[in-house]
């Protein structure tokens, strides 16, 4: 449908967001590849030492440390945050009134930032007058530590999954609101119904949608650092450090830029990666209606 | 049932509502519709009341706090308001925000919009390849990118400006926003311009006068959205922008634990500012986030 003669218009339209996007964002990831085989402290001092900076991810402890607490959360996500929305998602689409005011409440964590719920959780975890030791007074019981080493992980997961489950509740009931009603007919007139027909029809049907939630679940977790950071600052001692996180310390903190932009590149090869197994291994026959 | 009967979506005879009632073995609230609303009322429950628990804090000194963190406050005390704003110069913060994340709004939907504009009516010889260059773009997390980000800025002196934060972040959204906007322009039936541009009218006159005010909703949504990420991002301002004074509410909230790590009240306080803001617009649009999120997410 070619009804513009004019061909002018492409180059002048497109070019704003093209250098944009070039200048920002293709030059810049270029430029930290290429900076993650060079010792480089973010000003003059930068010396090539080819594959040292790889060479130095195998023997990190710190990256060993952050590689596993990123795959904990990543498999703590994908159970609790997608499948919290998911069976919202599926019980919602069994109750008759009400869907509208339950979709505008579970989507509201969304819109508020990661540092204020990170802040939030701060409070709530509190040793004096948190909301938690606030209810276990209630309960007559002494307050606790909720931050130590070994539940720094969990104490950041938990708000890292109850940000974004309306996220994907929206995206699956949208999904299964899709469903033709005709596909239902014929299983309620057999009697199928309840947990039977979710089963056996509604998950079937929005399965590419589930795994579309499934990988950015976790391309999400491989970002992750605006929330572990506010709450714990990746400790103590290495207990909640993520990728995101150990990235930003070591770039900035400890200023070991070529060792960062290192991580930057480990972060998206992985990223990559991931996606691809996922969408591999779960792939189904499409289904379009 | 034949096969091949293809009926719109709004001429179907039963509404979804109708179907329910039909189908459903029972016509009045059985076991399984209680056991369902208590699992949403539960959730709803944990959606809602960490937020009000924190607003009813915000109103309390610490010491109260500390006693017993559920009890509405004895008055309404606004001390920790007037904290926030005069010793963390939250009003300052607030106004960086706008600036920041207006302008990027701005930025995203005027070049965003005309590139969206060329993919949706234009064919050309390396339009695909231009394409694949957008929505690769969305690949890039943060930190891919900030590091020589950082040192171009610098070298152009721009950081510690709003400009050099407003810059990447536009960079950021604007994939984002030309897929949505392609989308909805492609579905504009292309009469409307046929006929301006019959009588006459230039490309960028039929762009500016007919496209544009047919596309708002799909604007607004990614207004909205762009908005909203650039409002609560803290990765990249914390790093752009050091100078206390041009940082936006994100950050200056960040530092907060560390200064006023004790003064709970004061903490709570900030939290509710930079919420609320947020819960306005929210509410107020809530109709067109959710609509646009879910009209992008379900084609790919």
């Amino acid at each position: 449908m070619q009804i513009y003669k004019d061909k002018k218009i492409i180059v002048l339209f497109l070019a704003p967001s093209l250098i944009i996007i070039g200048l920002f964002l293709y030059y810049p990831f270029a430029m930290s590849f290429y900076k993650s085989f060079f010792n480089w402290d973010g000003f003059l001092t930068s010396k090539f030492i080819g594959l040292g900076n790889y060479r130095r991810l195998f023997s990190d402890v710190m990256i060993h440390k952050a590689i596993i607490n990123t795959f904990t959360l990543m498999i703590l996500v994908i159970i609790f945050q997608v499948g919290t929305a998911l069976l919202l998602a599926v019980v919602l689409d069994s109750i008759k009134a009400g869907a509208k005011f339950f979709r505008v409440v579970y989507f509201l964590p969304i819109v508020i930032s990661a540092t204020a719920i990170g802040l939030m959780f701060k409070l709530i975890y509190m040793y004096d007058g948190g909301l938690l030791n606030g209810i276990r007074a209630l309960m007559g019981l002494e307050p606790i530590v909720w931050i130590t080493e070994k539940t720094a992980l969990l104490a950041v997961a938990v708000p890292t999954i109850w940000h974004y489950v309306g996220f994907y509740f929206v995206i699956l009931i949208t999904a299964i609101n899709r469903i033709p009603l005709d596909l239902y007919e014929s299983a309620y007139l057999d009697g199928i119904t309840g947990v039977s027909k979710t089963i056996y029809i509604t998950i079937p049907l929005i399965w590419d949608i589930i795994k579309v939630c499934l990988v950015l679940a976790i391309t999400g977790t491989l970002k992750v650092f605006d929330l572990p950071y506010v709450i714990t600052q990746g400790g103590p001692f290495g207990a909640s450090e993520f990728l995101g996180t150990y990235m930003n310390t070591k770039t900035f903190t400890d200023q070991v830029f070529g060792y960062g932009a290192t991580i930057a590149v480990l972060i998206v090869v992985l990223g990559v990666v991931i996606s691809s197994i996922v969408n591999k291994l779960l792939k189904s026959e499409e289904i379009t209606f | 049932m034949e096969e091949n009967r293809t009926v719109p979506l709004n001429t179907r005879i039963l509404t979804r509502i109708q179907f329910k009632n039909r189908f459903t073995f029972r016509k009045h609230f059985g076991l399984g519709q209680i056991g369902a609303y208590i699992l949403l009322i539960f959730w709803t429950f944990t959606t809602i009341y960490p937020l009000i628990w924190i607003l009813i804090n915000s109103f309390k000194t610490t010491n109260e706090i500390v006693k017993n963190s559920f009890n509405l406050p004895s008055s309404f005390n606004m001390t920790n308001y007037m904290n926030a704003f005069q010793k963390m110069g939250i009003g300052r913060s607030y106004l960086n925000s706008l600036i920041i994340s207006g302008s990027t709004v701005l930025l995203v939907v005027l070049f965003g919009g005309m590139a969206a504009f060329i993919m949706a009516r234009f064919d050309f010889k390396l339009k695909k390849f231009i394409y694949t260059l957008f929505l690769g773009s969305l690949m890039f997390p943060a930190f891919a990118t900030i590091v020589p980000v950082f040192t171009m800025l610098r070298k152009a002196q721009l950081i510690n400006k709003h400009i050099g934060l407003i810059l990447p972040q536009t960079a950021g959204n604007l994939a984002f926003a030309i897929i949505i906007l392609t989308g909805f322009m492609m579905s504009i039936p292309i009469e409307l311009e046929e006929a301006a541009v019959v009588e006459g009218a230039a490309p960028w006159q039929v762009y500016v006068r007919i496209v544009v005010p047919i596309s708002k909703p799909s604007f607004a949504t990614v207004s909205i959205f762009t908005f909203l990420w650039s409002y609560n991002d803290l990765f990249m301002p914390l790093i752009i922008l050091r100078n206390k004074d041009v940082q936006p509410i994100n950050v200056l909230l960040s530092h907060i634990s560390s200064q006023y790590g004790t003064d709970y009240g004061l903490m709570a306080a900030a939290v509710a500012i930079i919420i609320v803001p947020v819960l306005i617009v929210y509410f107020s649009a809530q109709k067109y986030i959710i609509k646009g999120l879910t009209a992008g997410a379900i084609k790919g």
